[in-house]
């Protein structure tokens, strides 16, 4: 039986003059994690992109849950994939708050003219519990800092009942220990609901014991990919980075 | 203010394009003031301005107009703030320009007196005829149903544009419907208000509000609470003093953001803020 959940080939994205993707193909299977790791305009945001349908492809097809990415379903095939964006910067004065952001995961499932119905409300306070913000739950979600901001992203993302999990460098912009409380909160969503997952980061320390395989991405290519172990070594990363970099027991990395 | 004054037909055809135009812009304001798109509105609203003097030099309705410019100026300032061809800001003043241009320029190409489109500069809320009160109530209506009716697709906007889109919320269309409710809504008002006016009786209450609270649905409430109370207490003091309507309803909402502004229980939490220690 084919378990193959995300079929990418030979696609390309520009903006503009700026090529973003050349020729990626990829197949992911159900229930796997990857990482995607590379420089900084690498493409690594707009191959993510490209999945749920907010990149264009220029060239070449996307196929995610069985349907064509681009096509006419591509609205209700957004409502079956969790997307988790990098840290935004919210009005502090923004009169919503971090219960109603949630729950607006499942409005694309609800469809217009429904609301939601109470025990739709006590998920959302279940899946607060779940990632440890119950207790922010009526805070206005522009007063949440960096960490907790992503927390409430990954719950409204897990409020969807996403098939597939994308996350966007969910650690960026955030102190370690939260670093250490998302990717353990992705970690476990992933083992939990063996739920199909992306994730972009630059976060390398801990990739080994989340990923199933990685993906190396430079210049709009695929660079590179196989097990963490195969590519979590210093010339690999050296030259993925273009930077002498050094790999400690600990497969800690760092510039050297 | 005597009593006895309510008993004219004008008078109350005025009370109730204030309770109208009041409701209607404030509601429209808290989409424009929670989306960051003030100068999107000022656009559209000398958009509105511009396609009424049309209609007045070339003899045609001024409504329709400006509801036509209105609309065209939504659909063309929407894609060129989304796609960032130009800096947002650089693209609407482009337009906001020409609107003003064209504006001028059908004016001085008017022959004769140019009382009527004068009067569209500041408006007059003691002139509104019935036939733009049921043009006003029906968009009140329309506006107000359609708020209750998409008002978790409109929320999932104004809190995040992108996640909203994400989630499978037909976000474009929600965004884009907000800019034509905003040019039906000036058009609405531009006899009652006036076309250099209109733009601070929706932003003035709804920026109001905004700095009361962290509640959307209380933010629409107090909005139009303060949109009529500027509309009446402004026509009660135009009344009064006998001076401009539409510039006393906009100074009575410009006091409203100012007392609202002093007050507001955010500008504590700010304050309280800036005093904590880094870290």
């Amino acid at each position: 039986m084919d378990d193959t959940v995300i079929r990418i080939e030979d696609a390309a994205v520009s903006y503009r003059e700026d090529v973003a993707l050349r020729g990626v193909s990829l197949e992911v299977r159900r229930g796997e994690f990857v990482g995607i790791i590379g420089p900084n305009g690498a493409g690594k945001t707009t191959l993510l992109t490209v999945l749920n349908g907010l990149g264009k492809l220029v060239h070449g097809r996307a196929w995610v849950l069985g349907g064509s990415v681009n096509g006419r379903n591509t609205i209700n095939l957004r409502k079956r994939i969790g997307y988790v964006a990098q840290v935004q910067n919210i009005d502090p004065r923004l009169p919503i708050n971090v219960r109603e952001t949630v729950m607006a995961g499942c409005y694309g499932r609800l469809g217009l003219f429904r609301r939601p119905k109470t025990s739709q409300w006590q998920a959302v306070d279940n899946v607060l519990q779940m990632v440890g913000i119950a207790h922010l739950a009526r805070r206005p979600i522009g007063h949440l800092s960096g960490g907790e901001y992503q927390k409430a992203a990954i719950a409204r993302a897990l409020i969807q009942q996403p098939e597939i999990f994308l996350l966007d460098e969910p650690t960026a912009s955030i102190d370690p220990q939260a670093q250490r409380e998302i990717m353990s909160l992705v970690q476990l969503i992933h083992k939990e609901y063996d739920m199909t997952t992306l994730l972009v980061t630059h976060d390398l320390k801990q990739l080994p014991s989340i990923c199933n395989r990685l993906l190396l991405m430079k210049e709009g290519w695929i660079w590179g990919q196989g097990s963490p172990a195969s590519m979590l070594r210093e010339e690999v990363l050296s030259e993925l980075y273009g930077s002498p970099m050094s790999v400690s027991t600990e497969t800690t990395l760092r510039y050297s | 203010m005597g009593i006895e004054v309510l008993q004219y037909q004008f008078m109350q055809n005025a009370i109730l394009a204030g309770l109208l135009a009041g409701i209607t812009c404030a509601v429209i304001g808290v989409f424009v003031v929670t989306m960051h798109l003030s100068f999107i509105g000022v656009c559209i609203a000398h958009a509105a301005f511009a396609g009424a003097l049309l209609g007045l030099w070339l003899g045609f309705n001024p409504l329709l107009g400006a509801l036509l410019f209105s609309l065209v100026g939504a659909a063309v300032i929407g894609p060129m703030a989304d796609r960032g061809e130009l800096n947002p800001d650089t693209s609407i003043g482009i337009v906001f320009s020409l609107m003003l241009g064209l504006a001028f320029l059908f004016m001085g190409l008017m022959p004769g007196a140019r009382g009527e489109a004068l009067s569209l500069f500041w408006g007059s809320i003691l002139t509104v005829t019935g036939q733009h009160l049921i043009f006003l109530a029906i968009t009140t209506a329309v506006i107000v149903g359609l708020l209750v009716v998409f008002y978790k697709e409109i929320q999932a906007v104004i809190c995040h544009r992108d996640v909203a889109v994400a989630v499978g919320i037909p976000a474009t269309v929600v965004f884009y419907g907000l800019l034509f409710a905003t040019g039906v809504t000036i058009t609405a008002s531009l006899q009652s208000i006036g076309g250099l006016l209109i733009y601070s009786l929706i932003l003035n209450p709804a920026a109001a509000a905004y700095q009361l609270t962290y509640s959307l649905k209380r933010m629409l409430l107090i909005a139009s609470v303060f949109g009529i109370i500027s509309c009446w207490a402004g026509l009660a003091v135009s009344y009064v003093l006998d001076t401009p309507s539409g510039a006393s309803i906009v100074i009575t909402s410009s006091i409203i953001f100012g007392l609202a502004t002093l007050f507001s229980p955010k500008r504590k939490v700010k304050q309280w803020r800036q005093v904590q220690p880094a870290g």
